[in-house]
Parts: C-alpha cells; structure tokens; sequence
C-alpha cells in the first residue's frame, strides 16, 4: 500500500491533497503516580510534547518499544483520554473552540484495538457491535443494520452467516475483521490501528492486512499503522515514526528510515530485526544500560544513557526533531548541524 | 507494607466519623421531634433545658452534631431514659456479655467448622463431603433465632438438661466457670455457632479443593512428599484467607447477636437494644449502636493488618 | 485460537461453510443449566410451592387465618379439623402459615429487588465514572457497610418505629451497600474493557455507553449476587417481626408468629417452631438456587 492516492476526488475533502488530514502539535501526557496514601508523588511522562502530520491517503507506521508512548498518543488522538496539552488539527478543523465537536472527530477518526476478543462487546452480536456506532449518529435501526450488513461484505465476512454470531463463536481472525468493520461503518476518513494485527496468527495476520490495503483503496483511508513488528510496518508504511519514552526521535519515509536511520535509537531497533532467527525479533532493544525510567528521564536527549555517542551536550540540552534530508527529521545532535555534537556538522556560516 | 497499614489506619477515620452521623441522623429520623425523643415522657423542665443544653437542639444541625460528637469522642454518650443511668454505664457491662457469647461461639465454629471444611475437602468419599456441606448450607440457612428456640424445645424443654434463657448466677456475681455459669452459655453459643460455622465449613472445603488441584501440590505429590506434609503446606496457603473470613464472622456475631440474645434473654448488647427500642430510649440506642459499630470496624480493620502481615500475597504498597 | 484457517478477504467465506450451532441467548443457557441440577430443581418447586399455595391462600386454606377461638387455643398437630394445631389464640395454624407465605416471602425478596436497583445504579455510576464519583459515592456506601447488617436493621427499623414499610426501608438500606459494592467492582472491570473504549470512541454518551455495553455485562453478575441475598433477607425480616419490628399482630407472618408462639414453647413446643420451619424452608430453598445460579453463570465463560 506504498502508492498514496490523491484524494481530489473524495467529497470530504477540504483542505486539498497537500493539506495533511492530521496535524498533531506538542501533545502531552502526564499520568499521576500516587502513593500509598493518595497523594500524586510523581509523573510519568508518558507522551511528552509529540507533534507530528498524517498526509492524505498515506500509511503512517508508528514503532518503538513497549511504554515508549506509541498507544498512549493513539488514545488521545482518539480523545480517549484527554490530553494534558497540545492541539489535533483534522483537515484544517481544530478539535473544540470553535472548530468541530468531538463527535465529527471521531466520525472521522476511527480505531482497531489489538486484543480483538476484549474490544467486542461479549454480549453483543457482530451485527449489533457494528450498528451501534452508527445508531450513537443518528441512524435508524434498520438502516443501521443494513450497513453494518455491508460493512461485514467489505471485510470479507458473509453477513448470513456472521451477523448473528457472538464474539465466542468467531475465530481471532474473524473477530479482527469484525472489529475492522466497526472501524470502517461510520465510513471514517482516517483508521488508527493499534497493534491490530499483532495478535493475529501469521498466516491470518498477511489475510487481514491484505484487506486494510484493499479498504484503504476503496475508502480512500488514511491509516495510522502503530505496531511493535518491524517487518509489518516496513511492508505497509509510507512513512515511519518511530518514538522513544515519549518522545518522537525520528520520522521520515519508510525507506530512508529502513535503509539510513540517522537517529542512533532507531539503528539500534533495527539491529534487533536483522536476526535471521524469527525467535530474536521482538520488542527487546540490544543496547547497553538500563531503561531509564519515564518518572525521571535523562535530561537532555532521553536516549543518551544507552547511547554510544553520547556526549556532554546529549545531556546539556534537548535535541529538537530536525530536518536531516527531505522529508527526513531526526532528534540527535550528532546529526543536527551546529549542535556542538563532536560528530555534527559544523554551521556553515557560524559566526 | 507499614505505609499500607497506615493508609488502612487513616481510611478508618472518615468510615468511624460516617458511623457518628448516621447514629446521630438516628434522633433527628425518629418520629416526632427530636426533644421529645430523648426525653421521658414526664420529664421535668431542668431535665428538658439540660437535654437541650446538651444537644445544642436550637442550634443548626452542623453544631448540634459536632456539639454531640465532642460528648461522645469524651465517652459521654447521654443518659439512658429509661434507667436515669450514664449510657456508658449501661452498654460496657452489656458488650462484655456479648463479648463473652461471641467469643465462645466463634471458638466452637472454629474448631468445629475448621474440621468439618477438612474434613470434606479431603475426603475421597462423596458421602462425607456431601453430608458435610449439605450441614453447612443448613448453618448457613437457618434462621438462628428459631434454631435457638429448637434448641431449647430439646434440651430445656424435652430433656430439661440445660437452662432455657437468662444468664444464670453471672449475671449477678463475677463469672467463674462453674457448670452454673457454663450451662447458661452452652445453648446460645451454640446457636450462635452455627452460621459461622457453616461459612467457615465451606470456605474452608472450598480452599482445600481449590489448593489441592493447584499445581505445586501436584509437584509437591510427585516429588514423593508424605500426605502430613503435603496438609502443612496446603493450611500455610489456606490460612490466611479463612483467618479472614474468620475475624468477619466473629465481627457480625457481635453485632449480630440481638435475636438470639432475645430468644435466651441473655443480658448482652443485644437485649440492651431491645429495651431500647421497646421504651423508645434513643440515648441508649445511640451510645450501643455506636459502641458495636466501631468494635465492628476496629475487628475488620485488625483482620484487614493481620492479613496483610502474615500474607506475602496481599502485600499492597 | 483455534482457528488457523481463515477466509480469503473479500471473497467471501461459504466454501469451509461452519456448522451454525444455536447457542441461544446467555440467560436461556443459565436456565438450562440450573434447570439440569437437581437439586436446584428441586428448590424451585418448593419455592413455588410455598409462593403459589401463598398466593392462593384465601382458596386453599381450611379456615379463616384470623378467626380466634378461646376454647381451642393451642391444640396440636394432627388435632381432628386442625391439621398443624391452633396458636395461642386458636387460630388454624395451616392457614396462618399458609397466608404468613404472603408478608414474609414479599418483605424477603422486596428489599432485595429494591436494593439491586439502586445499589446497583450506584455501584455502576460509581464504577463507570470512577475518580471523584467513584469517591463520593462508595465512601458514603462504606459507612453503611460498617455497620453489622443485622444491627443496622434492628437499629433503623427501631428509630423509624414499628411497621412492615419501615421494615422494608431498613433492609433495603442494609442491602445497598454490598451490592453497590460488587457492582462497582465489576462495573470498573468491565469499563476499562476495550470495547467500552471502542464505544467511546464512536463517541456514543456515557448513559447511552451503560445501557447497551455496560448493563448487559454487569447485570449478570449482580442479579447472582442479589439472589445470594434473598436468603439472608428472609431471615433478617423475619427477625425484624419476631422482635415486634415488623409485621404487627394480628397479620400472618411467619416471623411475628414465632414471637407470639414463643411464651407457649413450653406448653405447645411443636406449634411454636413450626413457623420457623417455613422460614428455613425458604431461606434454603434460595440459598441453594442462588449457589447453582452462581455456577451457571460461571460455566459460560
């Protein structure tokens, strides 16, 4: 699904093609951490000044290690939970003041969660989980029904003999699809999923992502890919985003990212995939040092304390997302000109 | 785990000053105004002034209750109507009556429960284990109260082998253990017994099954270890749990105890009530009301630190 | 999971077509479960029993439940005409018992339905909206849960005075707390699924969240624990009349009737229990109801 397609021709389009459907400044997320007796004794910083676009029609992977944030902003694009700052902005429309209502977003924005038992209600059938989002936007049963009807042809799963069933009745596979077509009957303009296929058997996993890159044709989709599997992402992304403790480290096309990485994270988790044993390929990082941990990250660049090329500035101050090539950031002072990194350019023009 | 202990510590604060009000709502809930609720019928226009003095009835509801609540944080729980007596004189000789029938009870369901739940969890024979719960859904089931009067049609009636109601002796001189004393306590503990010991009967049956189909039983079974040891570790596992469930009983029984102290005329707490509510002695009401309440959460709050001391599991942070 | 063979995507499924097994619907299963127990069978019909021949009382009854006769006062069992004797007032003992069906089995089960629904519509608020909802609501619950149930019930129904309706706001309260907590509890579990936050996110309203995704997952385990409740109901309301705070003389009542028959237990030893055997009967019949129910519910799974 490498081809992005113009979207001049969908009617609910606004901003034009070169307007991103997306546009997410300075997110921010603190959970409270209390003690024993109730008081907030702490902060983890879990998605920490985030901002990013999403283009029209493009796949946009999100990778990084477990708790590095990656669900956390998913859940507060969706507004899930509320965001302690920063600002979403879906095609030109602010969210709130004056812009559209949180209902509009999420007609517009939906999500595929991982665990597709957990996110379908046990005691609902798949016909009555998908027509109830419909229903919430005004829609009349019958009718609500008929496109949940649809919405079970468009993942590939006859309506006579899935729209009554159970979510127990289904297999992983199945219930995956169930959870697609909830995703897409509100007929939404931009898909966040969530580690969605993550869960799935191989074989099932390829069927299933072989249907969102035909969805993603037919509905003229916008998808935030977020996932933990390297090779997944590789094979569906556009561009990749990869984030580390809340941090965005680097963004940039999917094949400058897969083949020169500038940020020393990312080359790091892609170390790990190059195994040739399928067993290796996990979440795990072969860095040295421990994790920091969120409550109290490094100061400085977050990363300097696994970091090989870590020097007095990684810690002196913060590297800002810069651009590296086109279309192509990275927060790293060895690769930010003048930042006084011993491995950055110096500025061309200092003065 | 001690700032665990803490947190429990200080969460009982607020449950005990709820308790306060609720008790205090109890004269303002009562039909009738509230002057005339705690005061006899004939009272004399001191006494009337004295009672208003003391609640603060003129004042808003907020004073009155902080007014109150100052007397009974001092121990100073009013006069009982009914005897012109300090309610704390008339409800502490009841608790340690109703302490002594708790006691008793929850010694005889621990030891008869206790046995019976092992018993049946781990016997091979269906008709132990069957005959066993079906006696502890009975314990569960019955209504004691009627129990009690079972009892007695038996024993005292029938057999006249034991005393239908009252205390016996110790009701006026100090208890000493004779057969006089004991007698009079044997058919109330043992009605009072019998719901504890149906809980306890289960759960513990409940636990040994559930223990012994848990694998490192089964690990402790094939590394050749003998039956005794294999019943040690499973009563190390079990204990906490029915230590518990244990505290929770004997907490209930001693604010539970009213019917069947009504069906002996055992002159505990619960007989106190009884008075109370027949003469309409709000004072007293309150003042034994309050006094089981707080045994009552002081009881659980203890099971609740216990627990988490003995128990690596429930370590809460 | 077990299926490893899947669908081709788009083209659709009929070629391994599955066997469309009806499981029918979650409750029906239950019923079918407790229904094959039987001993819970067994407990229905003498639930039934006991309600229909209360229900039926004026019909089925051999005398007047309220006529008093001084000349046969406390006859026993087996007495010509008098099947289970007379009470202390002479009146039919089968006919008292029979009509006693009619207050006690109502003041068992009423406070616990009215309970369910408002400790229930706590709990799930409380659980649902959680953080300062959450607090406000089951701090409250907590405070009545400090409380010995059997003593809060005779406390209360001794403030507000005798009577059956004071009798009945005493118990429901005795009963809100614990079912407000079991349904806060599973209620916060059930919230943090993630199809509640596939709810959320199609942007459906909080009210309109727990009627269709919330009450459907909650209700279940609830009703079994409310119905873990009837039993203790019964017993503690016919407490409340046997110490005069419930049912008030001459009406029938099982509880009330045992506090009468108590000053001739030496007398007539047999007539004074038997009112407690209906009680007992009772309170174990949906005891053991409610423990197959429990099982039932868990079989699902």
């Amino acid at each position: 699904m490498t081809d992005t397609h113009p979207s001049d021709t969908d009617p609910r389009d606004r901003g034009g093609p070169r307007q991103p459907i997306l546009s997410v400044r300075d997110l921010k997320k603190y959970f409270p951490l209390r003690g024993p007796l109730g008081t907030i004794n702490a902060h983890v910083q879990a998605v920490d000044g985030v901002s990013f676009d999403v283009m029209k029609g493009e796949t946009l992977g999100v990778v990084g290690e477990s708790g590095c944030g990656k669900s956390t902003t998913a859940r507060l694009l969706m507004r899930l939970i509320e965001p302690d700052a920063g600002s979403v902005v879906l095609d030109g429309d602010p969210i709130g003041h004056g812009g559209i209502t949180l209902r509009e977003l999420r007609r517009n924005m939906q999500m595929v969660f991982q665990d597709s038992y957990a996110s379908l209600n046990p005691r609902h059938t798949a016909t009555e989980e998908i027509s109830f989002g419909l229903r919430v936007h005004g829609i009349p049963a019958a009718k609500a029904r008929e496109q949940a009807l649809s919405s079970l042809r468009l993942v590939g799963l006859d309506p006579t003999l899935f729209a009554d069933r159970y979510p127990h009745e289904m297999s992983g596979g199945q219930r995956q699809r169930v959870n697609v077509a909830r995703g897409i009957a509100l007929n939404p303009r931009l898909l966040i999923l969530d580690e969605s296929v993550s869960a799935l058997d191989k074989s099932v996993q390829a069927q299933v992502l072989n249907l969102l890159a035909e969805l993603k044709q037919r509905l003229n989709l916008t998808y935030i890919f977020i996932s933990h599997d390297l090779n997944v992402v590789h094979h569906v992304s556009d561009r990749v985003l990869v984030m580390y403790l809340g941090k965005v480290v680097e963004l940039g096309p999917v094949d400058r990212i897969y083949r020169a990485a500038a940020h020393p994270y990312t080359r790091a988790l892609f170390a790990s995939r190059l195994s040739m044993n399928p067993a290796l390929r996990v979440e795990a990082v072969p860095l040295s040092g421990d994790p920091p941990n969120p409550v109290r990250p490094p100061s400085g660049c977050r990363f300097r304390t696994r970091c090989a090329m870590a020097e007095a500035i990684c810690a002196a101050a913060e590297p800002m997302l810069s651009s590296v090539a086109d279309a192509h950031q990275a927060a790293c002072h060895a690769v930010i000109p003048g930042s006084g990194h011993s491995q950055a350019e110096a500025l061309a023009h200092a003065a | 785990m001690h700032l665990y202990i803490l947190r429990r510590l200080l969460y009982t604060v607020p449950i005990i000053i709820g308790v306060t009000i609720v008790c205090f709502s109890f004269i303002h809930l009562a039909p009738g105004d509230p002057i005339s609720a705690v005061l006899p019928e004939n009272a004399s226009t001191e006494l009337m002034e004295e009672i208003k003095a003391a609640y603060g009835l003129d004042k808003p509801l907020p004073i009155q209750y902080l007014k109150w609540l100052m007397h009974v944080a001092g121990g100073d729980f009013g006069t009982s109507i009914m005897t012109r007596r300090s309610v704390v004189s008339e409800v502490l000789p009841a608790v340690g009556k109703t302490a002594l029938l708790a006691i008793t009870a929850i010694t005889i369901s621990f030891a008869l429960g206790i046995t019976l739940g092992l018993l049946a969890g781990f016997s091979d024979r269906r008709v132990t284990d069957r005959s066993i719960t079906a006696f502890a859904v009975v314990g569960i089931s019955v209504p004691h109260y009627w129990l009690g009067m079972v009892l007695v049609v038996i024993f005292a009636v029938q057999f006249q082998a034991l005393p239908a109601t009252g205390m016996g002796p110790a009701g006026t001189h100090v208890w000493d253990f004779g057969w006089k004393d004991l007698s009079h306590l044997v058919l109330p503990a043992l009605t009072l017994a019998m719901i504890p010991t149906g809980v306890l009967a289960r759960s513990v049956r409940a636990m040994v099954a559930e223990v012994r189909r848990q694998e490192f039983v089964q690990t402790l079974k094939g590394k050749g270890l003998r039956r005794p040891r294999i019943f040690l570790h499973i009563v190390k596992n079990a204990a906490p749990p029915i230590l518990a469930i244990m505290g929770l009983q004997f907490a209930q029984l001693l604010g539970g105890s009213i019917l069947v102290e009504t069906v002996f005329a055992w002159p505990g707490t619960g007989f106190l009530l009884n008075a109370a509510i027949a003469t309409r002695d709000l004072p007293l009401l309150q003042g034994t009301v309050i006094v089981l309440a707080t045994f009552f959460v002081l009881t659980n709050l203890a099971v609740d630190i216990l627990q988490t001391a003995i128990d690596p599991r429930v370590r809460r942070t | 999971m077990s299926a490893t063979v899947e669908t081709s995507p788009v083209a659709a499924a009929p070629r391994a077509t599955p066997k469309r097994r009806r499981t029918g619907g979650f409750w029906r299963r239950v019923a079918r479960h407790v229904m094959r127990d039987k001993l819970a069978l067994l407990c229905t019909v003498i639930l039934a029993l006991i309600a229909l021949s209360a229900i039926f009382a004026p019909w089925i009854a051999p005398a007047d439940p309220y006529k008093t006769s001084m000349m046969r006062r406390l006859l026993p069992p087996l007495s010509p005409g008098y099947i289970l004797g007379t009470d202390e007032l002479g009146r039919d003992m089968l006919s008292r018992l029979l009509y006693g069906g009619r207050v006690s089995l109502a003041m068992g089960i009423s406070p616990v339905i009215l309970a369910t629904l408002i400790g229930g519509a706590l709990g799930v608020t409380a659980g649902y909206f959680g953080r300062h909802v959450n607090m406000a609501i089951m701090r409250v619950v907590d405070v009545f849960y400090a409380f010995p149930s059997v003593l809060l019930a005779v406390a209360m129904a001794g403030v507000l005075g005798a009577g059956l309706f004071n009798s009945l706001i005493s118990l429901t309260l005795v009963f809100i707390p614990p079912i407000a907590r079991v349904a806060e509890a599973v209620t916060t579990q059930v919230r943090n699924q993630d199809y509640v936050e596939a709810a959320r996110a199609t942007g459906a309203s909080a009210p309109r969240i727990i009627v269709q995704h919330v009450l459907a997952n909650v209700t279940g385990p609830i009703m079994t624990y409310a119905s873990s409740l009837v039993s203790i109901a019964i017993i503690i309301s016919s407490g409340l009349s046997f110490l005069g705070l419930g049912a008030a003389p001459p009406i029938a009542d099982w509880g009330l009737m045992l506090n009468t028959l108590r000053q001739a237990i030496y007398v007539a030893p047999i007539n004074a229990v038997l009112p407690g055997v209906m009680i007992f009967a009772a309170s174990v019949s949906f005891n053991l109801l409610s423990d197959s129910l429990r099982t039932a519910m868990d079989v699902r799974a």
